[in-house]
């Protein structure tokens, strides 16, 4: 059994975490938080340039073609740091759509873009309220024209182009749901600034009125083709989830040692220490089911459906409770802006909700175990 | 990454699985595979014994012990595909398993050449069965806070007290025993460890009637028991570091299935009828069984992990110090949360509750699981000085001679 990652692996781990502490540090993070910039934009050329965007592109679309297990390393660093950039919506939901189911032509004229960080790219999938269902999706395809609006819609304000979830049909079906791309450079799009509670990270909404868009994927397989990507991307994102757990349990675990109250370290009181192991079971759970999630993602296996469920939720679990316990930790320095405690916590909660809610997901998970039980 | 067994690995595999397809006691698969709730094999030591010394003459008892002394000689990695391969009749080792995991290396690191060659063939053997006389009554989590006394008589030694919480002690053969020998010194400085013959005059093994009703474990009174010096198992008021050998040898549960009550849940919602429908299709119960399902798989998914390092030959990480925090919680949760499904009749138990009481059995040995070998406390404080480097606790009785310690909170 080699239920590890390879030393080539860990390697490129060590690399990224390297570069991200010089290139993304909580100060560059805040930049962004603050509303001084939408996104890194120097964190994401740096990023192209190391090969980081297009880790699990192909070469012969302009990446490095390493593969998922290599991504999935890249993600948990990009988690850890908080880096400011738009990679999910680009790497993990964009570029993932388009190695599924894009065409030659397709994949030729984003991916090597997408890979040297010329193009940003996102899902527009949500409408509001609401978990990802066929029957949440009301915008409209017609003639390869949309109209509808799209709320939220990660790093929306800055995309280049976009994957649309859109409506051809009312059968009630899953058929009834297509993909496309549209160039939201093109007529017929407006985009709004939302404001979210994590602002390190760009929120918009994005309305279509008679926007061009090209279909991606057969019509009929639209659901099918987005319920897959979620897949992908849910395991992609869980570890960006592991590398914010790890993160704030080091953050708690560093201010326990340095912390003196009542004459000692905080960190030799029980009820501190307590919570602080608690959180080591949570990132070490999440840590091993995020493994079997990049195995199922990288092998393709059968498996994969259950597999990012469960990372999905465990990392979820995970981050929320790391982050939230950090600030408890850190007592009220931790409920300062200065402190970087408040960061971690407000990533958790967006990344938990981003490719739709824990109870979504819960959901999902007995839904799959149960038709492999009857299987 | 994968989940492929190497090409030594795989040969290995093969090996054992035809040996065990050749041998195993066929018989009794359905009852160790199916057992009835809060049965327990106690009075079948015969079966086990059987089986052990069937795998004794085979060379599959005490994998990793050299060959010298009943064992193979096996690496760590071949040791968890045993058990991998053993499956349910892994259940049989379980009276042998103190003895072979935790007293067994205690002589083996101690004890003279002579007495290893003596003692410990047939304990791999089963032939002897050993347990291990640690806890107390006023030393459970603290168990250098021991009382049982050890006093130099000649070559002997005499020893008075009572020991706690003693598993298989009623069918024990030997035990491996920690006293004070001086108290004196602060508490971790006067303890001394010993062998004794379980059969040897003063020694009484009294069953304890535990709070769900049955008997598995012993308390063990000593009274002018004579045992003597040569076999004494390391230095005199050395004992505490010989403790710490037996406990860092504590059966190794890598690769071996954790109960955590989940199987048995998702089963049971699968067929439980409520008002609406089946149980599993209730998005709150889906949502108890999602959050139960991903600890399961986890703590599966971080045994593998520890695996894989044995595997390369290498010393697994921390991640497997979870494995018990997390499953004695999970059985308690998962027994309330399978009675409260079943509405006023949850509250009945055995053949006449659903599901043949099986969570009402879990729920009320589940305090235990979170209480034996380490209790949840002691398990977070392992974990947060060890893995985390955090302080060890302030220790008042650090300093201490162990007489003037206080003994009583009120």
């Amino acid at each position: 059994m080699n239920f590890d990652f390879s030393d080539d692996q860990k390697q490129l781990r060590d690399e990224a975490r390297k570069f991200l502490a010089s290139k993304c540090p909580p100060k560059a993070v805040r930049q962004v938080l603050d509303g001084k910039a939408l996104y890194d934009k120097e964190l994401w050329k740096g990023l192209a340039e190391m090969g980081f965007i297009g880790v699990a592109i192909p070469e012969e679309f302009g990446g490095t073609g390493a593969g998922h297990l290599e991504l999935c390393v890249v993600a948990e660093e990009m988690g850890r740091a908080l880096a400011p950039v738009p990679f999910s919506s680009t790497v993990y939901l964009a570029a993932e759509a388009l190695m599924l189911a894009g065409t030659e032509a397709q994949k030729q004229k984003w991916l090597p873009k997408i890979a040297s960080g010329e193009a940003i790219g996102t899902l527009a999938l949500f409408e509001g309220s609401g978990n990802p269902t066929p029957k949440s999706i009301k915008l409209v395809a017609n003639n390869n024209t949309l109209d509808g609006t799209k709320k939220p819609v990660p790093d929306g304000e800055i995309a280049d182009f976009a994957i649309v979830a859109a409506r051809t049909a009312s059968t009630g079906r899953d058929s009834d749901i297509a993909l496309f791309i549209v160039d939201l450079m093109d007529g017929g799009v407006t985009r709004k600034a939302l404001t979210s509670v994590d602002p390190s990270r760009n929120q918009a909404e994005i309305t279509f009125k008679g926007a061009k868009a090209e279909p991606l994927g057969a019509a009929a397989d639209g659901w099918s083709i987005l319920s897959q990507v979620l897949d992908r991307a849910a395991v992609l994102v869980a570890f960006e989830q592991v590398g914010g757990s790890d993160r704030a349990l080091e953050m708690g675990r560093d201010y326990a040692l340095d912390r003196i109250a009542f004459g000692r370290q905080i960190g030799s009181f029980q009820a501190v220490k307590h919570m602080l192991a608690d959180m080591y079971v949570s990132a070490t759970l999440a840590r091993s089911n995020c493994y079997y999630g990049a195995w199922a993602l990288s092998t393709n296996a059968s498996e994969l459906p259950e597999a990012a469920a469960s990372a999905r939720i465990s990392a979820t679990q995970a981050f929320q409770h790391c982050s939230k316990n950090n600030i408890q930790v850190h007592g009220g320095m931790g409920f300062t802006w200065e402190f970087d405690c408040h960061m971690y916590y407000r990533r958790s909660n967006a990344l938990a909700l981003s490719l739709g809610s824990l109870s979504y997901w819960e959901d999902q998970l007995i839904e799959r175990m149960r038709k492999k039980n009857a299987a | 990454m994968n989940f492929d067994d190497t090409p030594q690995e795989a040969e290995f595999r093969k090996v054992a699985r035809a040996w065990i397809a050749a041998n195993a006691p066929k018989h009794l698969e359905d009852e160790l595979t199916n057992p009835k709730p809060g049965a327990t094999r106690d009075g079948k030591l015969a079966e086990s014994k059987a089986w052990q010394k069937k795998k004794a003459e085979g060379g599959w008892a005490c994998l990793h012990w050299p060959k010298e002394y009943g064992g193979r000689g096996a690496t760590p990695i071949e040791r968890v595909i045993w058990q991998q391969e053993e499956g349910v009749y892994d259940k049989l080792s379980r009276p042998f398993a103190i003895g072979q995991g935790m007293c067994g290396p205690t002589v083996m690191a101690y004890a003279s050449e002579a007495l290893k060659q003596t003692y410990l063939p047939p304990l791999a053997s089963g032939e002897k069965v050993w347990c291990q006389l640690f806890s107390e009554p006023a030393g459970g989590s603290d168990v250098a806070g021991l009382r049982t006394r050890a006093e130099k008589d000649g070559d002997d030694w005499i020893i008075n007290g009572q020991k706690i919480w003693t598993s298989g002690a009623h069918y024990s053969d030997y035990g491996i025993l920690i006293t004070r020998t001086d108290p004196n010194v602060a508490k971790h400085k006067g303890l001394t460890m010993f062998f004794l013959d379980m059969k040897s005059e003063g020694v009484e093994v009294k069953p304890i009637k535990q709070a769900n009703g049955m008997q598995e474990f012993n308390e063990v009174f000593f009274t002018n028991v004579r045992i003597p010096d040569s076999q004494r198992l390391g230095a005199v008021n050395d004992g505490w570091n010989v403790s710490l050998t037996t406990l860092m040898n504590e059966r190794m549960s890598i690769g071996a299935r954790v109960a955590t009550g989940f199987p048995e849940l998702f089963e049971f919602c699968s067929n439980l009828m409520l008002d609406d429908g089946v149980a599993i299709d209730n998005p709150d119960v889906r949502s108890k069984l999602a959050s139960w399902a991903v600890k399961n798989s986890g703590l599966t998914y971080t045994s593998y992990r520890s695996i894989s390092a044995l595997s390369k030959g290498e010393r697994p990480g921390p991640e497997n110090s979870i494995g018990k925090l997390v499953s004695g919680m999970m059985m308690q949760d998962i027994a309330t949360f399978a009675m409260d499904l079943q509405g006023a009749a949850g509250l009945l138990s055995g053949e006449d509750a659903a599901a043949g009481g099986e969570f009402q059995a879990l729920l009320l040995s589940s305090p235990s699981m979170r209480i034996a070998g380490g209790t949840d406390e002691i398990l977070r404080n392992i974990i947060a000085e060890r893995v985390l480097g955090l302080p060890g606790d302030i220790r008042v009785d650090k300093n201490v001679p162990f007489n003037k310690i206080a003994t009583k909170g009120r």
